[in-house]
């Protein structure tokens, strides 16, 4: 049935490619590509210095709230702000920070702080309860309930919280990367700029470093060495950027209201009429469109990147190829999964001009060749008798059937994180509910753009919901459940 | 006066009855071992007497209870987290205080845990570990301690060490065990269950082992 709904929503995308002469510009990217020209250090350094210490300051102030959030989440109100505010893509927080704060540093932190913390919340809250209570009823009584949690629960968990931690601050560096294409000094800024020069020696000298960064976590994170970096990012954040507090109670107070209320003298009859015709405006000119089309482009790459999923998962399978073919399709999926899907889109973007097809493609790379990671992994640890057929027999009969619980496990799971990126690639100029948003900010509309930001939020929250209801019916479980 | 105290008690699990028509009492200062087969309702009745206590008992479940990510020096310090304030026994979880590893090796001396002090539980061997749980109630500022299989996995001589610990630090002992030689050595009376039902309450003296064949015939 979603492969039906993804083959009508490819009628009603618009999928035209308008690039004027794709061919040739990808040409040059690619020989960009493999010239990568690492000459202007100081841009370089600047770019992914920012980048980390967004990162990492994000990180680690959603690590503390996330944490405390965790410890409520048993009232219902915690978990329900915890799920809106992880609803918001970190770009819309930034968009919205933007307006209040400038380009302080502020923007960047809470931008990907709050969403973050809202994740962080319920991941760390679960890994709490599958902590052994065996411990805690062992504990001699009159022990207190936070020396109890000390020693019989956290410990546990503390493990869990620090692997957690380090997938965290990898999407981090991804978001903050991302953050420079609405005007932070991070990657993307610096990204932007190279590809709108068409020096494409210089971005593929950028998403080199950005590469090498996340491919080299595991060695450069260590407990020790966290002050120091916290204290160098805190350092390294751009200065001098004063927040004006005439500007951040104006928005709360008169920007953020809508329109017929904010011009009104007092609520009367007419004033409601005007909002109802303005809220009514809204959504027929821009909501709807927008949260149509975010529809049709979330199903098309679902299934997209299921396909793309089901053909990568083999190239780094034991069970398919060599040692050396593995390798290969280490590095594409690796590539593949690292680079986040706006700048994805943002290159094909460049190629075919703005429709449905770079979002399409991007999305099901990225999120395919995270499927793809997983299910491969799975295939290592699986028995198949020596006789077993090889090739595509091998695919269809032994393999595809015994992962195929766990590939759409993981495919629903990923629903809901395709929608909030589908909503988010609006700003790269695809008439999703992003776009509505982005050209709201950008026309000083900021009534508009949070009534479209709660909409955005709400389908994100919906979709969720939804793929949860799919996975328990189907009986799927995600093993790991932060894929 | 009677430290506990059944009368006529049940306990279904899942609907079966584990338990049927239990009368027991236990006084202060008396060392009871239960025996009986695996699944005549050891831990059950375990369970039921710890819960008449468990303000003031030690216990010691079968499956130790231990934090697997904590080292042994942690694990025998959590039986005193009553005791102490909540800074106090965070500092000792985050850098444990001379004065408290003083106290704790002295137990881990006499229970063979001393080289293994500051290890992760969780790398520890079997009994190794069920010797650290007994660690952590002797540890346990209490009379009483209520011990499920607690030398079901240590040797016949580290048994003994640990059965004479336990001994020595609390004044009343419930224990199930399956070894009957050392039950008869260790404890002053014996209850021996079967099929969920008190079959035999006896003290200790003059027993011999095949006295509780019964028990284990089939």
């Amino acid at each position: 049935m979603f492969v039906a709904i993804a083959v009508l929503g490819l009628f009603l995308a618009d999928l035209e490619i308008i690039g004027a002469d794709p061919w040739s510009e990808f040409g040059r990217m690619a020989l960009g590509a493999v010239t990568p020209d690492f000459t202007a250090t100081d841009r370089l350094f600047d770019a992914v210095l920012q980048t980390l210490a967004f990162a990492i300051l994000g990180v680690a102030v959603a690590n503390v709230f996330g944490f405390a959030l965790a410890l409520a989440f048993h009232y219902r109100f915690v978990r329900v702000g915890c799920a809106f505010i992880r609803a918001i893509h970190e770009l819309f927080w930034a968009l919205i920070f933007l307006q209040i704060f400038g380009l302080s540093p502020l923007t960047g932190i809470l931008a990907i702080a709050i969403p973050y913390a809202g994740i962080i919340a319920k991941v760390y809250s679960e890994i709490l309860e599958e902590a052994d209570p065996a411990p805690a009823r062992a504990a001699p009584s009159g022990s207190g309930a936070i020396s109890i949690f000390l020693f019989a629960r956290l410990p546990d968990a503390w493990v869990h919280f620090k692997h957690y931690s380090l997938y965290r601050l990898e999407c981090g560096l991804r978001s903050s990367a991302v953050l420079g294409f609405v005007g932070l000094p991070t990657l993307g800024f610096h990204l932007d700029s190279a590809f709108k020069q068409g020096s494409y020696s210089e971005v593929s000298a950028l998403l080199i470093l950005f590469y090498i960064i996340i491919a080299t976590m595991r060695y450069w994170v260590h407990k020790r060495l966290l002050p120091a970096y916290l204290i160098a990012a805190v350092i390294a954040l751009p200065s001098g950027v004063s927040i004006s507090m005439t500007n951040v109670v104006r928005f709360f107070t008169e920007d953020i209201l809508p329109h017929p209320i904010r011009v009104a003298e007092s609520i009367d009859g007419a004033v409601l009429e005007k909002l109802w015709d303005w809220i009514a405006n809204l959504l027929i000119t821009q909501a709807v469109p927008g949260a149509f089309n975010t529809i049709v482009l979330t199903m098309i790459a679902l299934v997209g990147a299921g396909a793309c999923a089901l053909a990568m998962f083999p190239l780094i399978s034991p069970k398919f190829f060599g040692k050396k073919g593995r390798t290969i399709g280490h590095v594409l999926l690796v590539v593949a999964r690292s680079t986040p899907e706006y700048i994805l889109a943002y290159v094909f973007l460049q190629l075919w001009g703005p429709s449905m097809a770079p979002a399409i493609v991007a999305l099901s790379l990225h999120n395919g060749a995270i499927i793809g990671h997983l299910i491969g992994r799975h295939t290592e640890s699986m028995a198949t008798r020596s006789d077993s057929p090889k090739g595509l027999n091998l695919y269809g009969y032994e393999i595809l059937p015994r992962v195929y619980p766990q590939f759409l496990a993981f495919l629903f799971y990923r629903w809901e994180v395709i929608m909030r990126e589908t909503a988010i690639l609006g700003i790269l100029g695809i008439p999703t509910l992003g776009f509505y948003i982005d050209s709201a900010f950008a026309d000083i509309r900021y009534d508009r753009a949070l009534v479209l930001i709660l909409l955005t939020a709400f389908l994100n929250i919906g979709v969720d919901a939804l793929s949860r209801r799919i996975r328990y019916r189907l009986r799927l479980k995600t093993t790991l459940n932060h894929a | 006066m009677s430290l506990f105290d059944l009368r006529n008690a049940n306990a279904r699990y899942n609907g079966a009855a584990v338990l049927s028509n239990i009368t027991l009492s236990i006084a202060a200062g008396e060392r009871v071992a239960l025996v009986g087969q695996s699944g005549a309702g050891k831990s059950t009745l375990l369970r039921m007497l710890y819960e008449q206590r468990a303000e003031e008992a030690a216990l010691l479940p079968q499956e130790l209870g231990l934090v697997r990510v904590l080292s042994v020096f942690h694990n025998i310090y959590m039986g005193r987290l009553n005791l102490h304030s909540v800074w106090y026994n965070f500092i000792n979880l985050v850098r444990p205080m001379a004065r408290e590893v003083k106290e704790v090796r002295e137990i881990a001396v006499r229970l063979g845990l001393e080289e293994k002090l500051f290890e992760p539980t969780g790398e520890l061997s079997g009994g190794q570990q069920q010797r650290t749980a007994v660690g952590r109630a002797l540890n346990q500022d209490s009379d009483i301690l209520i011990g499920d299989e607690p030398v079901s996995a240590v040797d016949e001589h580290q048994s003994r060490v640990v059965l004479e610990s336990i001994n020595e630090r609390h004044k009343t002992v419930l224990i199930a065990m399956h070894d009957i030689t050392l039950a008869i050595t260790y404890a002053d009376r014996i209850v021996g269950l079967r099929g969920g039902a008190i079959v035999l309450d006896q003290p200790t003296a003059g027993m011999v082992p095949s006295d509780l064949d019964d028990l284990y015939r089939n």
